[in-house]
């Protein structure tokens, strides 16, 4: 019964020339992504709107009696739109390092889908894209929160899932990477509590970078973070201006440069 | 015997050609030589055994046919393609069951099944035909939407295997496909190999149990070290390599020993096995041997002889 059909797909494929990042092996890995979200996406949804009502009514409520106002708003639309870039940082560097490290490690289902026309860079980048259009979609939660604590709506927030898209990328590519010369899960735990949590503090945050001692500052200044808390912001309060185009482009290099280094760190370890 | 590499060399391959060729082909991890050299040309449409004790580097080999481990000296290819160029469109038109279970338990059958079919490129107006096609072959109908964690090890086995035919592949790669598990479900997969094979699919199977590779294989390659030492059907390896009949001799360790000796100092090819020593090539020992049981020989005296290895 095979051989007609079988025989027959074959001619069809010697004339097909299989390139890079074929949009059906995309889309392939990421249908996985998709119907495994469809088992998870109520606990995702309550803790992204659950985590940013509960930092509003922390720091905004409590906080907001001594500092009315800062950097010219008011704390709550500081905090929301701060809130923004961590939702962001976590929702995909901890999938980029956890999720690859299970998939890869323990579940194994790298293996099955790299025995499948799919090739490493094809499986990696879907991944990450896959992250990183949730982290911008799921990055508008802390606005919508925001709205009911006094936060004005403004059309350039619509730019925020594009500026959560491509933040996301980087973090998650960045977690892919590390996942990649991780020994063991509880490498992560150096990872988050040396480079993750300083660098969702020291980026504008909750309270400005320009106010931190200078070296401090200068670090702030070179995290990915701070520019897409800068950029959201602007967005979000109708203040785009030159300087954003600096933001944008550092963040897009910083997307561009981890992707290649996760395809090519876990691409050495997924291949023997 | 059938010697791979002069068959490739005679170059040539018309529409015969093999399904798989690999040519000396050598794959070192570290200090270690997993493939030393092997020389393997695998014809359309056979049921193809590749047996040998753990640790021959059967499956070392399994992962190069995919690219997913890229061997440091020779030239394979698969279905036509050369690899790991085209190792996409030889993967296209292949199914791999690998050895450990790496299905996706939080997903249904139905799910991985349609996952796989994208990833197979099976035309979307096709996918649920293919689906259903899949669950009937792994007998997981009334499971489709079973999440796999919930699933016995044997329907987990069996969803591998439909998960590799899901776009009905010419070549599928068997990765020891039955190890550890229970005889009921090995019997299953063995037929539903058969029934690939008589569908006129090629099949490439890893094992190291000689019984399945007996039962299942047209032509068996025997590998030990990384090559292949000898090669053909099971009942040419058993001629050559056991002979006819095989006498066993039963009786104490001591009385044991002494016809192991006596073996050795006659020439006689023989081999422990289990209680008893084994004399192969029986039918020539002119009377002249001890008392024991004569029984015919089979593929796993010639695998011992051939690899100096018991097996389980």
């Amino acid at each position: 019964m095979n051989a007609v059909p079988a025989a027959a797909g074959r001619l069809e494929s010697k004339e097909r020339r299989i390139g890079r990042l074929e949009p059906a092996a995309l889309a392939g890995v990421m249908s996985r992504d998709v119907s495994i979200f469809g088992r998870y996406w109520k606990a995702t949804t309550f803790s992204s709107i659950v985590q940013p009502t509960i930092y509003l009514l922390a720091f905004g409520l409590g906080i907001r009696a001594f500092i009315p106002q800062i950097a010219g708003v008011s704390y709550v639309a500081y905090v929301s739109t701060g809130v923004v870039a961590t939702a962001v940082l976590f929702s995909s560097a901890f999938p980029g390092m956890f999720n690859t490290f299970v998939r890869w490690q323990f579940q194994r289902t790298y293996d099955a889908m790299l025995a499948a026309p799919v090739d490493v860079e094809e499986l990696i980048t879907a991944e990450v894209l896959w992250v990183s259009i949730r982290a911008g979609v799921y990055g508008v939660a802390p606005l919508i929160v925001g709205f009911f604590f006094g936060l004005e709506p403004e059309w350039g927030m619509l730019l925020v899932p594009l500026i959560g898209f491509v933040t996301g990328f980087g973090f998650c590519s960045f977690g892919v990477a590390i996942a990649a010369v991780a020994k063991t899960i509880d490498n992560f735990n150096y990872v988050t509590s040396a480079v993750l949590t300083p660098m969702f503090l020291v980026a504008g945050t909750f309270f400005p970078v320009e106010k931190l001692p200078e070296g401090v500052r200068q670090v702030g200044y070179i995290n990915p973070l701070y520019h897409c808390v800068q950029l959201i912001r602007n967005a979000c309060f109708g203040e785009l201006q030159p300087a954003d185009i600096g933001h944008a482009a550092v963040l897009i290099a910083f997307a561009l440069l981890m992707w290649r280094l996760a395809v090519s760190q876990l691409g050495r370890r997924l291949i023997d | 015997m059938v010697q791979p590499a002069t068959e490739a060399s005679e170059g040539e391959r018309g529409e015969r050609s093999a399904a798989i060729s690999l040519r000396g082909v050598r794959k070192r991890f570290g200090e270690i030589v997993a493939v030393d050299g092997l020389d393997l040309e695998v014809p359309s449409g056979v049921c193809f055994g590749l047996l040998g004790p753990n640790g021959a580097g059967k499956s070392t080999t399994m992962r190069m046919l995919t690219a997913q481990a890229l061997a440091d000296e020779g030239e394979i290819e698969v279905l036509g393609y050369t690899l790991p160029g085209q190792s996409k469109q030889s993967r296209l038109e292949m199914g791999v069951v690998p050895q450990l279970d790496n299905l996706d338990v939080e997903l249904t059958c139905r799910q991985i099944l349609t996952v796989f079919s994208r990833l197979y490129r099976v035309p979307r107006s096709e996918r649920a035909a293919a689906v259903d096609r899949a669950l009937h072959i792994a007998n997981l109908r009334p499971r489709a939407d079973t999440i796999v964690r919930e699933l016995s090890g044997g329907m987990r086995r069996r969803l591998l295997v439909a998960r590799g035919l899901i776009h009905r592949p010419r070549l599928v790669l068997l990765d020891e496909p039955t190890v550890g598990l229970d005889p009921q479900v090995r019997q299953e997969l063995w037929s539903l190999i058969d029934g690939l094979r008589s569908e006129g699919v090629t099949v490439l199977m890893s094992t190291h149990y000689i019984e399945e590779a007996e039962r299942l294989a047209d032509t068996v390659a025997v590998m030990s070290a990384g090559r292949i030492i000898a090669q053909g059907t099971p009942a040419e390896l058993v001629a050559d390599h056991a002979g006819r009949e095989v006498l066993e001799i039963y009786g104490p360790p001591a009385r044991l020993a002494e016809v192991s000796e006596l073996a050795g100092a006659r020439g006689w090819p023989s081999r422990r096995s289990g209680p008893a020593v084994a004399i192969l090539r029986a039918e020539s020992l002119n009377g002249e041997a001890p008392e024991g049981v004569l029984r015919p020989a089979n593929l796993e005296d010639a695998f011992v002889a051939l690899t100096g290895e018991e097996i389980e």
